[in-house]
């Protein structure tokens, strides 16, 4: 993925070193990308009762693990042979963290997907779909501007994606107590409503994840780590 | 902080002297602004005061209008480009270079408020204060014995021979090399190997109890082994003494130093706490060169 800000690793003395921090850049996203589309299609196989796609979405998960172990050994390799220092050091260490994120996600997707099918064996009419449909484009959309933050070095987006956190969960709170709400008017629905709750739980979590990420690259571009302080400090480090 | 799109590569030109751009449409962070320094570089506490220090070699200016504070009991590391200027400034605070006939240097050095240029200072004194180890361990060709002791005799630190026997084997333990010499105190110290050797002339160093110990690359000759006990010995001296290393290792730098200073021809460009330094360095000439972006 060529982008116009990859000089920022790409400048060393060792050319062997701008290959290895570039491999782990795009080994990064390339994860990410798979990632975010294990998300979608997870989605997609609950919504539309698709079995045959969740199933393959949760084949897909061994291939998310291994990539998470793959990328976890090359920033292992830099830290070894190179010991890198400043920006370098702050994107090696970002990505050993947020690669375990990425793979988090991986798996709040397979767990989305075995919802699916266990929802769609039971085959009764949908409740709360419209809300899963939402927050999924949600916190697919703040995956995606995290994963994008990180390719541009752009703090500024990446404390957009901070943001949007609180959103996510003020939804997930609402979408929680319209669920409430279809489980009081008829027991019989109760299962299937904490399936499709558990649903939105790992899609909130997704959410989480994905500001994790960006806090990350918030500190990989200014080196102020922002985590556990609130958007306003946040705000002062990326306005500098 | 939006200085990270950027890169710095090959050598700097210096058009004029003051504001020193380094490339063409570069943020204004990247410029080195003469006596100005990023950073920490003053202290509260401070064993060393030194402002406005210019060091001249012939009509050449090597160091360029530095002011800095070197605190007490602190270990501050020099880091910096072959050519920076570091050693010729850490040759100023004990005076070697008052051997090298074309060099002179300008500004105020004082240590402990006292001017350590004041032509009625005694140089053999200020030496004794403030002791130095070179990058070559360079024991005299006499026995490990005599080398340690070669200093309190000079000075005059002891009357008696127990007296003297006590400095020797202190010294020695301080520099971690007591076991190793102990039992072959009369051999000839160009005998021991190259670490043993450096450790002697620490020992050597502070055997006249000295308050600073200069240090220039201290560990460059040596193996990781002896590397790892002279900074073993830098973080136990570094309690009752002042010490200012050079180094270009920076990962020595960034493991036994409490400050790091970037020199950058001839000017001090940043001065900041060592976890600074290496994990989120103020000026991006500082990052270029940890990083491994030019040297």
């Amino acid at each position: 993925m060529p982008n116009q800000k990859d000089d920022v690793y790409g400048d060393h003395i060792s050319h062997k070193f701008n290959d290895e921090l570039m491999a782990l850049k795009t080994q990064f996203l390339k994860m990410g990308g798979m990632v975010e589309s294990q998300v979608g299609q997870a989605i997609e196989a609950l919504i539309d009762g698709d079995t045959h796609m969740a199933d393959e979405i949760r084949a897909n998960d061994k291939k998310v693990d291994k990539m998470e172990m793959d990328i976890d050994e090359e920033a292992t390799l830099i830290l070894a042979r190179r010991q890198p220092t400043a920006r370098d050091l702050r994107l090696v260490v970002s990505v050993i963290k947020m690669v375990a994120d990425l793979e988090r996600v991986g798996d709040e997707a397979k767990k989305i997907a075995k919802l699916a099918i266990k929802l769609s064996e039971e085959g009764q009419a949908p409740r709360g779909y419209i809300e899963v449909r939402h927050i999924g484009n949600h916190v697919q959309n703040m995956l995606r501007d995290a994963l994008d933050a990180f390719a541009r070095l752009d703090s500024e987006q990446a404390l957009r994606t901070k943001k949007e956190d609180r959103r996510v969960d003020e939804e997930y709170q609402a979408a929680a107590r319209t669920l409430l709400t279809f489980m009081m008017e008829d027991t019989r629905n109760i299962s299937r409503c904490m399936s499709v709750m558990w649903v939105l739980r790992a899609l909130e979590r997704v959410g989480d994840h994905a500001c994790n990420i960006a806090e990350n690259v918030i500190f990989m571009v200014e080196g102020e780590d922002v985590r556990h302080t609130p958007v306003e400090e946040a705000e002062k480090v990326v306005g500098r | 902080m939006n200085t990270l799109n950027t890169t710095v590569t090959g050598e700097v030109q210096m058009p004029e002297e003051n504001a020193v751009p380094v490339q063409e449409g570069r943020p204004a962070e990247t410029v080195i602004e003469e006596g100005k320094t990023v950073g920490r570089p003053f202290a509260d506490d401070a064993k060393f005061k030194l402002r406005n220090v210019e060091v001249f070699y012939g009509q050449e200016r090597a160091i360029k209008n530095i002011s800095l504070d070197v605190a007490r009991n602190e270990v501050i590391a020099f880091i910096g480009p072959s050519g920076c200027g570091k050693s010729t400034f850490l040759r100023c605070l004990n005076r070697m270079n008052d051997s090298i006939d074309i060099c002179r240097v300008k500004g105020s050095l004082r240590l402990d408020d006292q001017d350590i240029y004041d032509p009625k200072r005694d140089v053999v004194e200020l030496r004794a204060r403030v002791g130095m180890v070179f990058q070559k361990p360079n024991p005299f060709p006499k026995s490990i014995y005599d080398n340690v002791a070669y200093g309190p005799r000079i000075h005059g630190l002891a009357n008696r021979k127990a007296d003297l026997d006590e400095i020797v084997e202190n010294s020695l333990r301080k520099a971690g090399l007591w076991n190793e010499a102990k039992d072959r105190l009369d051999a000839t110290a160009t005998g021991m190997s190259g670490g043993q050797q450096q450790r002697l002339c620490i020992a050597r160093a502070i055997a006249v109890s000295p308050e600073v110990v200069l240090m220039d690359e201290p560990c460059s000759a040596l193996d990781p082994i002896a590397t790892a006990k002279v900074e073993e010995l830098i973080a136990e001296l570094s309690e009752s003494y002042t010490i200012v290393i050079v180094t270009h290792s920076m990962q020595q730098a960034a493991r036994v130093s409490h400050r790091t200073a970037y020199f950058h021809l001839g000017h001090l460009v940043e001065v900041n706490e060592t976890n600074k330094v290496f994990t989120s360095p103020e000026h991006e000439l500082t990052e270029s060169y940890i990083t491994g972006r030019f040297g």
